[in-house]
């Protein structure tokens, strides 16, 4: 900023001496024009402090705000597992039913609380990848297997094919198993009726990519455009399942580009979509 | 029977993980804050110590850091039961001599349970 002052107020000079004779005249507009120029970097200035200032206080904010969101939450969820597990006394199978319910919302709660911490940490660069050898094929079979009562329950069947000797990749598991979960819930979540989730993994040049088919009621083509927006959700979603923040493709998305790879998808309404997405192997 | 300091300043976990871990036979001590926690270390000398970080009078990474520079107290384990999940967070207490970092809201009961018997043997 200092040396575009100096440039600027030189130039004047130069470019003045030549069309005004009087060294007072062009004394004084060399002086306004620096002062001028003065005033402009100090504004210019205080609004990128300001800026900083903001980022910081905004990601602060989400952080106590979450903190003191996720407290009551957790205290809640162990209360009610407490009170589930049967430790101080049995529970009735009409009671447990209601317990179920008042997990599966705070589960909800738990789950919109963390999502939102997500987005925050990624919309202020916060989001820290702890990158290490990992096994996408393992993972992934670990999820399966933590899916299976949900997809069973939505009548929905997963099958997983993966090249033989994939090498392991270099990236955060948290992160990655964050990504694999959204595509994977959003898979199963919005078949109707009865259906069939396909998973491929493979080899692409120097990456690995990951396939995720669904026959579920698919995106409109109109919708399409704004599916990795935040808190966007398709109406004809809305219709089948009105549970979801709109989140979750955001997240990956974001989190798919951070560790290096991309993330891809086609979908036609009525027949289903497949999201893929390819991560560096190193 | 071993002893455990919790040092949590919500009253709704120390009842809840005062019960559990009584019924599980161990004795537990607990305080509220910071302060009241630092003295109940030197005192009580527990066999662990369940932390809290977000914690009145004095926050809970300068409370491990008081009891990792204390000789009586330096050798207690320290499992950091918390739903702070800052930046760097986990790389401090790890770093300022903690055992365990818990992050409450991606562990069951039953989980942190496990945990706590795991560090007691």
């Amino acid at each position: 900023m200092g040396l575009i002052i100096i440039g600027s107020t030189l130039g004047v000079y130069l470019i003045g001496n030549r069309y005004v004779q009087d060294p007072q005249v062009m004394a004084l507009i060399t002086l306004l024009v620096t002062a001028i120029l003065f005033i402009i970097a100090f504004i210019v200035t205080r609004s990128f402090e300001r800026l900083v200032e903001a980022s910081r206080m905004k990601s602060e904010f989400i952080s106590v705000v979450s903190h003191q969101l996720r407290s009551p939450l957790s205290n809640l969820r162990w209360v009610i597992e407490l009170l589930m597990s049967g430790r101080f006394g049995k529970i009735e199978e009409k009671q447990t039913e209601y317990f179920k319910i008042l997990k599966e919302n705070n589960a909800r709660m738990e789950e919109l609380v963390s999502d939102l911490l997500t987005v925050s940490r990624i919309e202020t660069a916060a989001l820290p990848l702890k990158k290490k050898e990992i096994s996408l094929e393992e993972l992934i079979k670990e999820l399966i297997s933590e899916f299976e009562p949900f997809a069973k329950a939505s009548n929905v069947e997963i099958e997983f094919k993966s090249e033989s000797n994939l090498p392991k990749i270099f990236a955060d598991p948290f992160q990655i198993r964050l990504v694999i979960e959204n595509l994977l819930d959003n898979a199963v979540r919005y078949i109707k009726d009865k259906g069939k989730v396909e998973i491929k993994l493979g080899k692409k040049g120097e990456s690995l990519y990951l396939e995720i088919k669904d026959n579920g009621v698919g995106i409109p083509k109109e919708d399409q455009k704004y599916i990795f927006q935040k808190f966007f959700r398709s109406e004809n979603v809305m219709r089948y399942q009105t549970q979801g923040s709109g989140l979750g493709l955001f997240i990956a998305k974001a989190i798919v580009e951070k560790s290096g790879g991309k993330t891809r998808f086609k979908s036609e309404e009525g027949k289903g979509s497949t999201f893929w997405f390819t991560l560096p192997i190193k | 029977m071993k002893k455990i300091l919790f040092i949590e300043d919500e009253s709704a976990l120390q009842k809840t993980f005062g019960d559990i871990l009584r019924q599980e036979s161990y004795k537990i001590i607990s305080a509220l804050d910071g302060e009241t926690g630092l003295k109940l270390a030197k005192s009580q000398k527990p066999d662990l110590i369940l932390l809290d970080l977000v914690l009145p009078k004095i926050h809970g990474f300068e409370v491990l850091k008081k009891l990792k520079e204390d000789k009586e107290t330096k050798g207690i384990p320290v499992i950091v039961l918390t739903n702070l999940e800052g930046v760097g967070d986990v790389d401090k207490v790890l770093g300022l001599g903690a055992t365990t970092y818990l992050v409450k809201a991606q562990y069951s009961l039953e989980e942190v349970v496990e945990k706590i018997k795991k560090a007691l043997i």
